[in-house]
């Protein structure tokens, strides 16, 4: 139930964005998901792909510092009171959401959320019978 | 012009020579007879003090450095029990331990009386107001303008480093005449006077003193054009007795040396050898007549050129130019030395980032800024902005606390600062000066 995400520490300068796809890109990696956390200076680049070891394994090489972090997916209809179910489910229990982002793919919307609890998480959407994916349906979207 | 001590200032040149000879002497033996630092270093070179007899013979005795201040910390090479001394200094050192200076009564009457000398040299007097925005404390800047001052009987406003709204209101109130500030303050004031909508007419400044970093000839023409004074370069540093080493008069053509107190030298950095009067290198100063922490030889790091000319302002005391560079890489930031030693020892300490560092030098609005760019350590880095923020904002927090210098850090990623291949180059100063 857990999805490895590839996290890729990032200066805010034109062009690595760019560096790091292309350097997916030459291994055929294909993205599912990416979503950027930035401040001025740095941003964190976080990406859900079919390979998340190899991928961190070529992004090294390349002198990149990059991290694989636990975080939960959840498919559910893509309205807005379905994705506050699920936070509220967790703040009931108080689990703090680190950060989330989403995507929809037809009706549906593809949850990820970074927990401060992840056992603890799964468990509780589990209980609520969420639908979890599993990182090896998430990979091949 | 005035000059303060005519019979040491306009000295003829045998006359000089035969006062030092004599301070010399008498300084020798009481670092010989009262230092066991000392006493062993000259033991180590096979000398006692009857093998000083005329200043001609200094080149004979070992060099003083910075390290051997670091070595003594702190007090191990004052050369008198510690109740003559009346007065503690210190400036910022590398590993957390700063060089400290002591002072005995006379020591302090030395000090006030170089500043007097310094302060009429630029034309002050009795009639002054004297407005010291260096920084009083630890630093020797404030409280040695502060003496020099009172000495010649000027008005002095001990109104110190920063606040600049204040500095503004009180030079317009108070009427001061004098300036004592870093030059690139005493740039940033005279921006500062201009955006405050004070007309420069109901200003009376006439001259400012500007020393504790180096600058240049464009920088002091910016000056003397935006505040419309006479600027005047001084020279000192903390370990030989702070400011008043030397100071320009104002024929503005090199500052003569107070060398009946400081004997300088020039040397080569690399061969250690003693090169003639007009040759650039090395300036070295002994002490001749100071008690507390009389300093043998003390290598200053400066890079400078001497002449022995008489000025046409009458002096006959020995002119150094304007510093030309540093022998070594420390670093002046807002009048506050740096190495950059003292930041690698702040990076050694924590583990979350590698030791691999750039510090970036620039002058921002006349003001010196200080970067630091460095690397984050992979075993630390996870994806948490908030985490890698608050190690951002510690390291910020300890190199502050141990440089006494504010910085902006800035995170980069790996590899991107050069790696050491023999020496890496760990600086970029891009201030024009």
């Amino acid at each position: 139930m857990i999805t490895h995400q590839l996290s890729v520490f990032l200066e805010n300068k034109s062009g690595r964005l760019t560096e790091v796809l292309e350097v997916l890109g030459e291994e055929n990696i294909r993205i599912t998901a990416l979503s950027v956390a930035d401040t001025s200076e740095f941003g964190i680049l976080r990406l859900i792909v079919s390979d998340p070891d190899k991928a961190r394994v070529s992004l090294k090489k390349k002198n990149f510092t990059v991290n694989l972090t636990d975080v939960i997916s959840v498919m559910a209809p893509n309205e807005a009171r379905y994705y506050a179910k699920i936070l509220r489910i967790l703040s009931d229990l108080d689990i703090s959401v680190e950060y989330t982002y989403a995507f929809s793919v037809g009706a549906k919307s593809i949850i990820i959320l970074r927990c401060s609890d992840t056992e603890k998480a799964i468990e509780a959407l589990k209980r609520h019978e969420m639908e979890l994916l599993k990182a090896s349906d998430l990979y091949k979207i | 012009m005035e000059i303060w001590n005519r019979p040491f200032e306009c000295m003829d040149r045998n006359g000089i020579r035969h006062i030092q000879s004599e301070r010399l002497r008498e300084t020798v033996e009481r670092v010989y007879f009262n230092v066991p630092y000392y006493r062993d270093k000259m033991q180590k070179a096979g000398l006692g003090p009857e093998n000083i007899k005329s200043i001609d013979d200094i080149a004979k005795l070992p060099f003083t450095t910075k390290q051997d201040l670091r070595d003594n910390y702190p007090f191990g090479l004052f050369a008198v029990p510690m109740s003559e001394i009346v007065r503690v200094h210190a400036s910022s050192g590398t590993t957390g331990k700063p060089t400290v200076v002591g002072y005995t009564r006379n020591d302090i009457s030395t000090w006030s009386e170089v500043m007097a000398r310094t302060l009429t040299s630029a034309g002050a007097n009795r009639n002054d107001f004297i407005q010291v925005a260096y920084g009083y404390g630890l630093f020797t800047g404030g409280l040695g303008l502060h003496y020099g001052g009172e000495k010649i009987g000027a008005s002095v406003i001990p109104i110190s480093g920063g606040n600049t709204m204040r500095q503004i209101q009180l030079m317009h109130d108070f009427g001061s005449t004098v300036l004592a500030c870093t030059p690139s303050y005493a740039l940033f004031l005279a921006e500062a006077i201009q955006e405050s909508g004070i007309k420069r007419e109901d200003l009376k400044l006439r001259v400012g003193v500007f020393g504790a970093e180096p600058w240049t000839e464009n920088m002091r023409r910016e000056i003397e054009d935006k505040l419309r004074i006479k600027a005047i370069d001084i020279y000192g540093l903390s370990e030989v007795i702070g400011p008043g080493v030397a100071s320009e008069c104002l024929v503005q053509e090199g500052l003569h040396i107070a060398e009946d107190h400081f004997y300088p030298e020039i040397i080569d950095p690399e061969t250690l050898q003693v090169l003639p009067s007009g040759s650039a290198g090395e300036l070295v100063f002994t002490t001749i007549t100071k008690e507390g922490l009389p300093l043998i030889r003390y290598r200053t790091r400066d890079l400078t050129r001497l002449t022995h000319e008489t000025c046409k302002c009458g002096r006959t005391m020995v002119r150094m130019e304007k510093c030309l560079g540093r022998s070594d890489d420390m670093l002046i930031i807002r009048g506050v030395n740096l190495f950059p030693s003292q930041v690698e020892s702040v990076l050694l300490e924590m583990s979350e980032i590698k030791p691999h560092y750039l510090l970036i030098v620039d002058r921002i609005n006349n003001l010196d800024t200080l970067e630091l760019k460095v690397e984050v350590d992979e075993a630390f880095f996870q994806d948490k902005i908030s985490q890698l923020e608050s190690l951002r904002h510690k390291l910020q927090t300890n190199l502050e606390n141990s440089i006494g210098l504010g910085i902006k850090v800035t995170l980069v990623e790996p590899k991107v600062l050069e790696r050491s291949e023999g020496k890496a180059k760990h600086v970029i100063d891009k201030r024009k000066y």
